[in-house]
């Protein structure tokens, strides 16, 4: 049990970390790509 | 999706509004959410506690997936470089799958880095230890680093798609060469081989089970952030040709008036 | 022009220039000197020092690589002579040899100035058993570094916030020259008690690599310093 209470902030901090990074990176593909893809024409983007 | 209308033709203006998503992006995203979802439940919770590692073994079910992925997307940087290279056409579609994917490559490996130090610290009480396989992960690393910096030295597009395909295949050259002279030096020092994080485990059912759960979350979330970063890119190069091209309209514009 | 024609005029035009202008004697040979006596300032004990003597004289010359290679496509990108040598359709394998072996003269003449300050200033002895090793070493590492170097610094050179990036790219491509050389030299000293026969298995791996980007940055150079489209 103590082991889990020692250790709990590493092991809930390698999580944290891992899906704030995740998520940020994510956040920011996104928002780049609704930002750019007002400047171009639908018909320019190969995936629509 | 909403049009607007030219108030003196009244013909539907192009709507311009969409980014890089689609349905099946969409799709991806809900699905990848999802089985993060469950990676946290069954990694955070319905997972027992090693014999031996007790509670830090949890921290493998998101360090495993996360350097497993970063060899995958180097690898398909790799191989993109490869094609751009050596295809007859020269896609640039190519270089920018490579572009993404090594991006996506260096932010898991730094993951990788990061949750494998926290496990370090719990299971051998330091952050870091000087062993072949965490050296040659820290250099793949800077490698990819060095790499990214590379695709933004400027230039043409297909400068720049030149110049990291051929420094993207180089790396390729590299890491082995490390690896091997890294092995080579720590093998002199006849340490204790260092606990391989799976490898030494017996892992019952259930761990093995929030591991392979780890592995398709991750999965997912590769080919999501894939498929979002290389449309953005496309978007990006589209703009900057456009930008140059109008560049050199207005040149050739003002050499005309002179 | 055959290949090695090119590289050895390319290589005496560089060699010369640096006789000439005489930088790596005024410069970069009291830079490594320096770096020399700081390693000793920083590390304190001379039981320390001499045991990492070794490492530290392969230290000093990869900080000293990165300047000299600065300094050897300096020349070129400021009359933008490398894109002139390019256009005029001469072989860039040619090229690149010819500025690599340049390179590697001005590296072995830093290596030999390096070794002997490890031996005046921090106790390092060299035994007549040990040379035959030590020279070895000297060369198959010279080589890689200046085959790395030439690629590299012919990638980074010319426009303006490439240089910095020089090191990135460099330092972690050499660590194997590094690693390799600083055992090799450790064995060829017997520093530690590490026996002369240990070092030349790293021969092995310092000649592998001086083969193998001798041949893919002779390959590579070509693509990576081409301007055009």
């Amino acid at each position: 049990m103590s082991a889990l209470i020692d250790n709990a902030g590493y092991i809930y901090g390698a999580y944290a970390i891992t899906f704030a990074v995740v998520g940020s990176f994510a956040w920011r593909a996104i928002r780049h790509g609704h930002r750019l893809g007002e400047e171009i024409d639908d018909a320019d983007k190969y995936w629509t | 999706m909403t049009t607007t209308s030219d108030t003196l033709t009244d013909a539907p203006a192009p709507a311009r509004r969409r980014g890089t998503g689609t349905p099946a992006t969409r799709a991806l995203g809900i699905a990848t959410i999802v089985a993060m979802g469950w990676l946290v439940a069954f990694g955070l919770g319905f997972s027992p506690a090693d014999r031996d590692q007790e509670e830090a073994v949890r921290i493998l079910y998101v360090h495993v997936p996360t350097v497993w992925l970063a060899y995958l997307a180097f690898v398909v940087a790799a191989l993109c470089s490869g094609l751009y290279l050596f295809t007859k056409k020269h896609s640039l579609g190519f270089d920018r799958v490579a572009g993404a994917s090594a991006e996506i490559g260096v932010v898991f490996m730094a993951l990788t880095l990061v949750s494998g130090m926290l496990w370090g610290r719990i299971t051998w009480g330091v952050f870091w230890q000087w062993d072949a396989r965490l050296t040659t992960t820290a250099f793949l690393f800077v490698t990819y680093v060095g790499y990214l910096a590379v695709r933004n030295l400027g230039g043409s597009h297909r400068q720049r798609a030149r110049r990291s395909a051929v420094i993207g295949l180089l790396a390729v050259v590299e890491i082995p060469l490390v690896h091997f002279s890294v092995e080579m030096w720590r093998s002199l020092h006849q340490e204790a081989s260092v606990a391989n994080p799976t490898g030494g485990t017996k892992m019952d059912g259930l761990m093995l089970f929030s591991l392979f759960v780890g592995v398709v979350a991750f999965t997912l979330l590769y080919v999501w952030l894939l498929l979002h970063r290389t449309r953005g890119m496309a978007m990006q190069d589209l703009i900057e040709d456009r930008g140059l091209d109008s560049a050199l309209a207005d040149r050739r514009s003002e050499g005309a008036m002179s | 022009m055959t290949r090695w024609r090119i590289a050895r005029l390319i290589a005496r035009k560089d060699l010369r220039i640096e006789w000439r202008s005489r930088v790596l004697i005024n410069q970069v040979l009291p830079f490594a000197g320096v770096t020399m006596v700081m390693f000793a300032f920083a590390l304190d004990a001379t039981s320390v020092l001499e045991r990492v003597a070794p490492g530290l004289i392969w230290l000093a010359t990869l900080f000293s690589l990165l300047i000299l290679v600065q300094r050897s496509f300096g020349v070129e990108a400021d009359d933008g002579a490398l894109d002139a040598l390019r256009v005029a359709g001469i072989d860039p394998i040619g090229i690149f040899w010819g500025k690599a072996l340049a390179l590697a003269v001005q590296l072995a003449v830093l290596e030999i100035v390096l070794l002997v300050a490890a031996i005046l200033l921090y106790g390092a002895v060299v035994p007549l058993g040990g040379v035959v090793l030590l020279v070895t070493t000297l060369v198959t590492a010279t080589g890689g570094l200046a085959c790395v170097g030439t690629l590299y610094g012919g990638l980074t050179a010319g426009f303006s916030g490439r240089e910095t990036l020089l090191p990135l790219l460099v330092l972690p491509v050499v660590a194997p020259v590094l690693i390799g050389a600083t055992r090799a030299v450790e064995a060829a000293l017997g520093t530690g008690g590490v026996a002369l026969s240990e070092g030349w298995p790293w021969i092995g791996l310092l000649a592998v690599f001086a083969v193998a980007f001798g041949v893919g940055g002779a390959l590579a150079f070509g693509p990576l310093i081409d301007e055009s489209n």
